[in-house]
């Protein structure tokens, strides 16, 4: 009952001959060999030297290390994801003291993370399931990726944060690695909901279409639906996860075996049958047992292998430099782009960053200048205004008074006028009134 | 007559025998020869026989749950055209369109024009709200035609029957509970038209499952008080009402739907060949599909047909009539609201039966 991932191992090793490729192999089954022990075989090496040990190194550290790995399925409820998850990886992640997704009544999509630390022949992996409860199985299903969406580039996030910071000791890998995509088995082709899903993920996370429930379908109709199915991902032009191309030659026909393949069928189970006296894990019906790691019946042990044995250390490069490298320049040609004129930017996406931000600086600084100047020259003007229109105002009062002035002379002449009239008046009526008593004196005598 | 006493003591009987050539008379008066009342059954039948009957069914649900498959396996005959065997370029309908067929087919001599209409598009947008509009729309538009036949001053002697008597509501075999479109689905035209659940392509359960499901699915149907034919209140008397609650207790059927033959144990039966064994369409320990057929053909067909008239059609005749405040038809296509029910229907019925 393994699953034989400690063969991960062997991937790295694959991978550093890659790199250090050697002229002979038998270095590596003798890691202490001093140079006084030179082989015969070593013809362009004087003796022995020792980096062939090497990739023993990184294995070694590695599996001191532990493995990472994140899986995502995505799914319509009832396709049976946690059942097959579950028979995956040999575990109840899903049991009944702590119910899946699908025994909760899921109103809106939610991303579910679930952890499990899995460890065989002293390799240890930390599994990610993240799981979609309730995505497309509302009546208006509109956007029901985006939360699936939003959750990858978080993590994204999360991991170009900790590539840029100071302190990098700490770098958890929780990207997303894998996507199961689920497809439900109507026999027909995909649904528009599938059609549209695999369209806004496919350049963001690597999927890997499965046929699920696949007891339903006879093998003639499995067929059919399976060509179908390439035939509309080809039309729509969805980039599902591809194989590497190998030049050994095994793995080539076993990579060539699997995309004939594809989507894979499966069927999950973890239940145990007899079946002509052997224990095998599968599906009860009346009129037989559907098996789960029979080749003839379903295309599980496939995607295990592939999944699991082959492929894990692959999908996590490809979600690395491909994936990754896409959502981090498309994050920070979006940061420089801010601010700056767009016309005068366009050819300067080869600048590093660092000479972007500088001339940003610089820019921002000119701007700050003017800006200042702008503002000086404002004031000025402000002033200037002010004290014209104070000036105005004092001359206006100034000729008021004048004004004033004059009138209050007028009048006071007036006055004076008016006053002399009075003293004439009054002394020509003294003089009446004494040449009146003249007269009365003059007229009593 | 009391018989002699042999010489043993017996008792004597207390009532005189009757002559055992006269049936004794029940509850009725007493018939003094044979008249021939009851070649009546006889002459129904040989009008049955030569004017046929019309039955008409709606299959609904999303692509690819074998809906066709099933309609043909039933009436065993390609009434369904199966959308595998469409070319690809015909996609799936933006909107949920309304396609139906005609077929008379002909058993020991009774004539009958089955029309099963289809519905392809439902419930496989991305967005589906409303997409049961359509198909309520359809269903009050066959009622809106019959009541203006029957409206008429010169009435046609048979009118032309093309109200859907059955729905048969296809349910995506998930194992955990009804979607919420089913729900609506089901919510909305239950009142309107008969409508049969079923889980579709049920080779996907195991036994276990199937049961725990079903049982799922009645609880969920009940706590929405969602009623499924046959209706609780429309149960007649005790005999319908432990025929019905039987049926409604196996309810909703999980079925098998196929029209291919396979040989199993030296007999051709119709079924699904897989890897590990050949799914039997006619074998009740393997799916519900013989269950199904005889109690929508062979036992309430008649039925079907009867609710459908007297009570769904009535129930949209009344509301037609009280809305316009008199007998005045007016044009199809204004009146596209679901029916609720107003009062709750006796069994009394005034119109003659339909065949």
């Amino acid at each position: 009952m393994s699953w034989g991932f400690y063969v991960l191992q062997s991937q790295i090793r694959a991978f550093d001959d890659l790199l250090f490729p050697q002229k002979e192999n038998s270095c590596l089954l003798k890691p202490l060999i001093v140079f006084g022990f030179a082989l015969q075989q070593q013809k362009n090496l004087e003796g022995y030297v020792g980096f062939a040990n090497l990739p023993n190194q990184v294995y070694r550290k590695s599996v001191k290390r532990g493995f990472e790995f994140t899986l995502m399925v995505v799914g319509e409820s009832g396709l049976g994801k946690s059942t097959l998850i579950n028979s995956l990886f040999l575990t109840d992640l899903y049991s009944p003291e702590y119910p899946g997704p699908s025994h909760r009544i899921k109103k809106t999509v939610q991303v579910e993370q679930s952890k499990v630390l899995i460890k065989e022949g002293g390799v240890q992996l930390l599994l990610t399931i993240v799981d979609t409860p309730g995505f497309g199985d509302a009546v208006d299903n509109s956007n029901c990726w985006q939360p699936v969406i939003d959750h990858i580039d978080s993590k994204f996030e999360d991991y170009l944060n900790a590539e840029s910071r100071v302190n990098r000791r700490q770098m958890p890998d929780s990207r997303v690695h894998c996507c199961l995509y689920f497809i439900a088995p109507s026999g027909h082709g995909l649904k528009p909901l599938d059609i549209e899903f695999m369209k806004r993920l496919h350049e963001k996370v690597n999927i890997i279409p499965l046929i699920a429930k696949a007891d339903t379908l006879t093998p003639e109709e499995c067929q059919q639906f399976k060509k179908q199915i390439m035939r509309e991902i080809q039309e729509h032009k969805i980039k599902i996860y591809e194989f590497p191309e190998t030049d050994d030659e095994e793995e080539s026909k076993l990579v060539k075996k699997i995309k004939d393949r594809l989507p894979l069928a499966v069927v999950g189970s973890n239940t145990i049958i007899e079946v002509n006296g052997k224990r095998v894990r599968g599906r009860q019906y009346p009129w037989g047992v559907a098996e789960v790691e029979n080749g003839e019946h379903c295309d599980f042990t496939i995607l295990r292998n592939m999944l699991i044995r082959t492929h894990m250390q692959d999908l996590k490069d490809v979600t690395n430099n491909v994936h990754y490298e896409n959502y981090r320049s498309r994050k920070l040609a979006a940061v420089t782009y801010n601010g700056v004129d767009n016309n005068k930017n366009k050819g300067q996406l080869t600048k590093s960053p660092l000479a972007q931000m500088e001339e940003e600086r610089r820019e921002h600084v000119t701007k700050m200048k003017k800006m200042e100047m702008e503002m000086e020259q404002v004031f000025e003007m402000k002033v200037k205004e002010k004290i014209q229109k104070l000036k105005d105002s004092e001359g206006e009062l100034q000729r008021r008074h004048e004004q004033m002035r004059k009138n209050l002379e007028a009048q006071h002449k007036e006055l004076e006028e008016k006053r002399r009239q009075l003293e004439e008046e009054k002394v020509s009526w003294e003089a009446q009134q004494r040449m009146l008593e003249q007269q009365k004196l003059d007229a009593s005598r | 007559m009391s018989e002699i006493v042999p010489p043993e003591v017996r008792p004597k009987p207390a009532v005189p025998a009757k002559p055992s050539h006269v049936a004794p008379p029940s509850s009725g008066s007493a018939l003094l020869g044979y008249i021939g009342i009851d070649t009546i059954i006889e002459q129904m039948r040989k009008k049955t026989m030569k004017t046929g009957f019309d039955f008409n069914i709606m299959v609904v649900g999303q692509s690819g749950l074998g809906k066709s498959t099933l309609v043909n396996t039933l009436f065993k005959s390609q009434v369904s055209r199966r959308s595998t065997s469409w070319s690809r370029d015909e996609k799936i309908p933006k909107t949920v369109e309304i396609k139906s067929a005609s077929h008379v087919i002909e058993e020991g001599g009774v004539k009958m024009k089955l029309t099963v209409v289809d519905t392809p598009g439902f419930g496989d947008q991305i967005n589906n709200e409303n997409c049961w509009e359509p198909i309520s729309k359809y269903i009050n538009e066959q009622y809106e035609k019959f009541l203006k036949e029957e409206v008429n001053i010169a009435r046609k002697k048979r009118i032309p029957d093309t109200r859907v008597h059955c729905c048969l509501y296809f349910i995506s075999p998930t194992g955990h509970s009804l979607r919420q479109l089913d729900i609506e689905f089901m919510k909305h035209l239950s009142r309107v038209v008969n409508i049969i659940p079923v889980i579709a392509k049920s080779d996907t359960l195991t036994l276990d499952e199937k049961t725990e499901f079903k049982q799922r699915v009645r609880k969920e149907l009940e706590a929405c008080g969602i009623e499924c034919y046959p209706q609780k209140e429309f149960d007649e008397d005790m005999e319908d009402k432990s025929d019905n609650d039987k049926i409604r207790e196996a309810m909703p059927f999980a079925v098998v739907g196929s029209d291919k033959e396979y040989q199993v144990n030296g007999k051709r039966v119709l079924g699904r060949k897989t890897a590990w064994g050949v799914v039997e369409v006619e074998n009740p320990n393997h799916c519900e599909f013989s269950l199904l057929r005889d109690f929508m053909i062979r036992s309430h067909l008649q039925d079907l047909k009867e609710v459908t008239h007297n009570i769904h059609y009535e129930t949209y005749r009344a509301k037609r009539l009280n809305d316009n405040g008199g007998l005045h038809p007016i044009s199809s296509g204004q009146d596209t609201q679901e029916i609720p029910m107003p009062i709750k229907h006796t069994q009394v019925i005034s119109k003659p039966t339909k065949f």
